[in-house]
């Protein structure tokens, strides 16, 4: 019986067909190898005119999958989770063959399913990529050495590569929720564009929030601040409490979107295309 | 088809709709259209565009939900699941397929989709629409008519026992037309039901033993093609020697219909034996006759006398009642 596993199947099947998919790939090689060789290039020309946590990536490579994780947060990993889930109901929209896929054997919420979670797995593996090309380029870079903690204290180098993995796990909490965010507006826009742009749009807003006088009891609870709960793991003894806080700030967040994505989808008429 | 343990007579037909509404805002695209489709029926749904064929046959797929009424596809309600389509396939529609992938992948993700042995027939499906050649490149680089066979293609994946077929002939060449059309004539000869939409009275006549016709979401007239065009009479293009005195002389005679004048030409609808009283009166009035030929009768004309409130419209044709106006 088909059923949501050969909705995922297929659905990671034509992910693999779209150049959209090796866009995101693409840009999760590229910036940490454009980053380490922009670290490069300032230590051989600037000498000493460091920026922010420069120390910190001279000391050791592990340093530079850290670093991008705090500036990706901003719009790049927001942006290269919403090229595909903000994509993944609207593409059909585009096509015009949600009318075709309909009147096969599958339920509406089987499809829905197998493309939210093909939607996460790929931003799942894009960030675990990011991650990994960091901790590559990085280490080519200023060497495989132990990492100093938030807390002063030094981890060596294979306990920092665990830290760095946990951490993107960690991380890859508030991207569910913008996966989740991407799928409402593919849902409810059918518009690929529109929805990129929106989910973007809706973590800058965030952000914004976050820095307005005056909101900042707010802080703690925006989906922009959960996207630094890892740095929880960085201190000695591990800091739980913006963790915990970021799973359940973020379940809220992400099962809205979700669930009012699914309504939109499996209520939907299907009058165009 | 298999031999059921249920007699003919107790099964569910095919399809089955009753009082079907669907409201866009102030627009009413179908407004309460019953059709009954028996098995072995090649029914078909005729009307100019903009009638609610599209509409309707969404509402029959379970794409958009009715405003009001009810569809069964062998007695079960598209709406409710999706296993209310065993057994029924079709389109709506150009049908679209991923331009990314080719013929064959889109089928195969569609036999997927469906289960049970729809992979085993993908091969059978590409023959019989002549795209086996084909079927490597990308369907985004087919034509038109391409489409529309692998729409068809992928339709027989579902060995579906009933057909719904959104004008599957429309935008096609005229080779590509008549092939569109033996084809579905051999899926009906090989037992398969089929509702077929189309804006071609010619095309439903080719193919169809019975149909609905559909103007502005409302049915028209319902039943066989025959007794509808039995009934409307025949139209006949007269020239005479003296047309304005011949338009008056067929205005006045008895039995002659919807009088009109054209260019160097009357036309009028009526039956055989009014037409040769016509001839007479013509004669003593003067005007006398150069030409006189039936022509083929065109939907509009169908049209013309099926909704002019006279006393001579299609016989043996029960009215259908209009649906009441619902707030
Ligand atoms: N999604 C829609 N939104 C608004 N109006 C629609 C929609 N779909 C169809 N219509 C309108 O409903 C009427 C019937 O359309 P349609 O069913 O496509 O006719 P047909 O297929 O017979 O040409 C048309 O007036 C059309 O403009
Ligand atoms: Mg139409």
């Amino acid at each position: 019986m088909p059923g949501v596993a050969t909705v995922y199947r297929w659905e990671l099947f034509k992910l693999r067909h779209q150049k959209r998919t090796y866009l995101g790939f693409g840009a999760s090689i590229i910036v940490p190898i454009l980053f380490v060789i922009a670290i490069h290039l300032r230590r051989h020309h600037e000498r000493g005119g460091g920026f922010a946590f420069s120390d910190y990536l001279d000391r050791s490579g592990l340093a530079v999958p850290l670093v991008i994780l705090l500036f990706g947060s901003i719009w790049l990993f927001p942006l290269i989770t919403a090229l595909v889930a903000g994509d993944i109901f609207a593409s059909e929209d585009h096509n015009g063959t949600l009318k075709t896929i309909l009147t096969r054997s599958l339920e509406r919420w089987q499809l829905f399913a197998g493309k939210a979670l093909a939607a996460a797995s790929y931003a799942v593996a894009a960030i675990l990529l990011c991650g990994t090309v960091g901790v590559l380029a990085g280490s080519l870079q200023s060497g495989f050495h132990p990492l100093q903690s938030l807390s002063g204290t030094v981890v060596s180098a294979p306990k920092a590569t665990e830290l760095v993995y946990v951490s993107l796990l960690i991380y890859l909490i508030p991207i569910a929720t913008v996966v989740c965010i991407g799928l409402l507006l593919s849902a409810v826009t059918h518009n690929s564009a529109a929805a990129v742009v929106g989910t973007l749009m809706i973590s800058l807003l965030f952000q914004l929030i976050g820095i307005l006088p005056g909101l900042s009891g707010l802080q703690p609870y925006l989906l922009s601040t959960q996207f630094n709960a890892w740095q929880g793991l960085l201190r000695t003894p591990i800091d739980w409490t913006p963790i915990v806080r970021a799973a359940w700030v973020c379940a809220i967040y992400g099962g809205l979107a979700i669930g009012t994505s699914f309504l939109v989808f499996v209520r939907r008429d299907v009058a165009g295309g | 088809m298999s031999a059921g343990v249920a007699t003919e007579g107790t099964d569910p037909p095919p399809l089955e709709v009753r009082g079907l509404i669907k409201r866009y805002g102030e627009l009413t695209a179908v407004a309460g259209v019953d059709v009954t489709v028996n098995r072995g029926d090649v029914y078909g749904y005729l009307g100019p565009n903009g009638a609610g064929k599209t509409t309707s046959l969404r509402m029959m797929l379970g794409l958009i939900r009715p405003t009001a009424g009810s569809v069964r596809l062998f007695g079960r309600d598209p709406m409710a699941t999706v296993q209310a389509l065993r057994g029924v396939a079709g389109f709506v529609e150009a049908p679209t397929f991923y331009p990314y992938l080719s013929g064959r992948r889109n089928l195969e993700l569609l036999a997927a989709f469906d289960g049970g042995e729809a992979r085993e027939r993908i091969a059978a499906a590409l023959d019989t629409v002549e795209l086996a050649s084909r079927a490597q490149d990308r369907v985004g680089g087919y034509s038109h008519g391409m489409r529309q066979r692998l729409g068809i293609a992928a339709a027989l994946l579902r060995d579906p026992r009933l057909l719904l077929l959104d004008e599957p002939a429309t935008g096609l060449d005229p080779a590509g037309m008549r092939d569109m059309r033996r084809l579905i004539r051999r899926l009906a000869d090989g037992g398969m039901t089929v509702l077929l939409s189309s804006h071609l009275l010619a095309e439903v006549e080719e193919l169809c033993n019975r149909v609905a016709i559909v103007r502005t979401g409302r049915i028209v007239y319902e039943g066989e093609i025959a007794e509808l065009k039995r009934g409307a009479g025949t139209v006949y293009r007269l020239q005479t020697t003296d047309d304005e005195r011949g338009l008056a002389v067929a205005r006045a005679q008895p039995g002659i219909r919807d009088v009109r004048g054209e260019r160097e030409a009357i036309l009028f609808t009526a039956d055989p034996e009014a037409v040769a009283a016509l001839s007479q009166a013509l004669v003593e009035a003067g005007a006398l006759i150069r030409a006189m030929a039936p022509q083929n009768v065109t939907l509009e004309d169908l049209f013309f006398s099926l909704t002019e409130d006279d006393p001579a419209a299609p016989r043996g044709v029960a009215p259908v009642p209009e649906p009441e106006p619902t707030a």
